[in-house]
């Protein structure tokens, strides 16, 4: 790995880290608003939603571009959308019920957006823990299919946000329509790889 | 389509800007009579008021309730015609027009009336009522209003004993409301409704102003209703009509998502929204790692209104 690539990687680590700077400064001011608890499941959730997206887009990207060497990137912000997912979970827990386990419950039992959250952080979870090459050598063939539900995790994610609104659904649909353009895309390479293969199976010993 | 703020108004309509000064003055000594506690009976002691006529703080229970910082009621607000976010109502109502104010009171009553907002107030007394306020989405505050029972009005105008509901309508003002403009998400004017004993309870009230003051205009100025009780949605903002019915007249968000938002939308910590609990609620101005408290049956006002609701089940009738 040559310097000026180690060095990019570093960058990009830290820039992730100024949404969690940011949102400290704001709870700190007091600049969240009327009810900053809300204020900060909405930030945290946001940001891992968006880190989702970025990591999903990468390898369209990489194959628009013939860009390659991009994988480690896409571990890092993968690495980040557990992260802020984590602190989601965390604050939910601790900042908004400190705890209270009963309430905790009660809401989880009676809240369907809940539980698409809960799918989504589950799949999440268990990406970032299979990330390091470690595990990744341990589960062989499995990772890939392991990592292919990071679709899952974004569906459920968007449905998540969506399930809590009382009406107004501008966000989501576009966090919805962008999630499906990438799936489209990995779509659209698949059956292309396919029909290729197809059309070189009888030359080709590949 | 008839917009009743499109229509010109004659110049033989138009208030003098002499008597509407004076309009202004009697709303402003009328809040002031209630704020500092001198006249109408009522006097402030720890932040609770005490009325010689009516405890009403005493409402929620043996417990007093602190009121929410008022910024936090000024800067949070569900004001869907101007916003479908908490925050922007509160520059964007800034252009609503609200002088002058009539309010239609129409129906099955004896003596249809549309009073001036002035005239209507000169015949009410005013009071502070703490209340707590819960709204749907799972939140909570403490508001002192400044307002009057809805039953002394309603009494007032002399309902035939065929009234069974009481329809509110908001304002529809669409050059000041960009949802209304743009016709987006409700069906507009906003309109919400009461059963008639609902809309005689003590409890209920018509609100004029909070905090010792007149209401901040996004959070409902001139005019709205508080009903304790109920989801918040139910205190509709910016009356301008007020019918009483025979039937129950379909209410803005039971008609957007009638499995969500029932015509009653008692506070009821048993009976979930589909999508999420109402078992406890976040109170605004609480601290970082506090617990939600849990939300109580009829909001807290179990003790003056449960026997309105005696034998009805509640999953049902959400």
């Amino acid at each position: 790995m040559s310097f000026r690539s180690l060095s990019l990687w570093q960058i990009i680590f830290l820039v992730c880290l100024l949404p969690l700077v940011w949102l400290l400064f704001d709870m700190g001011f007091d600049n969240l608003g009327g009810n900053p608890i809300q204020a900060l499941h909405i930030r945290l959730g946001d940001w891992s939603l968006r880190f989702l997206c970025i990591t999903l887009a990468i390898t369209p990207v990489q194959t628009m571009t013939h860009w390659r060497g991009m994988t480690e990137f896409r571990q890092l912000f993968g690495m980040y959308t557990f992260f802020y997912a984590s602190l989601h979970v965390l604050a939910y827990l601790t900042v908004d019920n400190a705890l209270v386990w009963p309430i905790i419950g009660m809401d989880i039992l009676q809240s369907s957006y809940i539980w698409f959250g809960i799918i989504a952080y589950v799949l999440i979870f268990l990406m970032g823990i299979s990330t390091p090459k470690a595990a990744k050598k341990r589960l062989g063939k499995s990772w890939k299919k392991l990592h292919r539900f990071i679709y899952i995790a974004a569906c459920a994610a968007i449905l998540h946000y969506f399930w809590q609104l009382k009406g107004n659904l501008a966000q989501p649909v576009f966090y919805l329509l962008l999630i499906g353009f990438l799936l489209l895309f990995r779509v659209l390479v698949w059956l292309k790889d396919r029909q290729l293969a197809r059309m070189f199976i009888p030359k080709s010993t590949k | 389509m008839i917009i009743k703020s499109n229509k010109t108004i004659p110049a033989s309509e138009i208030t003098d800007p002499q008597l509407f000064k004076q309009r202004r003055a009697i709303i402003k000594a009328m809040l002031a009579t209630v704020a500092t506690g001198s006249g109408m009976g009522s006097a402030m002691a720890n932040g609770n008021v005490i009325s010689k006529n009516l405890v009403i703080d005493n409402a929620a229970g043996s417990h007093a309730l602190a009121s929410t910082p008022k910024q936090l009621v000024t800067e949070y607000t569900n004001y869907y015609e101007f916003t479908f976010n908490k925050e922007d109502a509160s520059n964007l109502a800034k252009n609503l027009l609200i002088d002058p104010w009539a309010v239609e009171i129409s129906g099955e009553i004896e003596a249809p009336v549309t009073l001036h907002l002035e005239d209507l107030l000169s015949q009410q007394v005013l009071q502070d009522y703490i209340y707590r306020f819960r709204c749907v989405e799972g939140w909570s505050m403490v508001v002192p209003w400044v307002g009057f029972s809805l039953a002394g009005l309603l009494k007032q105008v002399r309902p035939l004993s065929s009234a069974h509901f009481v329809k509110f309508t908001s304002v529809y003002q669409p050059e000041s409301m960009p949802a209304q403009k743009k016709n987006l998400m409700l069906d507009w004017p906003y309109v919400e409704a009461l059963r008639i004993d609902e809309a005689m309870h003590p409890l209920t009230i018509l609100a004029v102003g909070m905090y010792g003051d007149s209401l901040p205009k996004q959070n409902g100025a001139p005019i709205r209703l508080v009903v304790p009780w109920k989801y918040g949605f139910k205190s509709i903002k910016a009356i301008v009509k007020i019918e009483l019915l025979k039937r129950a007249p379909l209410t803005s968000w039971n008609k957007y998502a009638p499995k969500e938002y029932g015509f009653y939308a008692n506070v009821n910590p048993a009976v979930p929204h589909p999508r999420w609990s109402q078992n406890s609620e976040r109170l605004l101005g609480s601290n970082f790692f506090s617990s939600r408290r849990k939300t109580e049956l009829f909001n807290g006002y179990g003790e003056q209104v449960a026997a309105l609701y005696r034998n009805m089940d509640l999953e049902h009738f959400f």
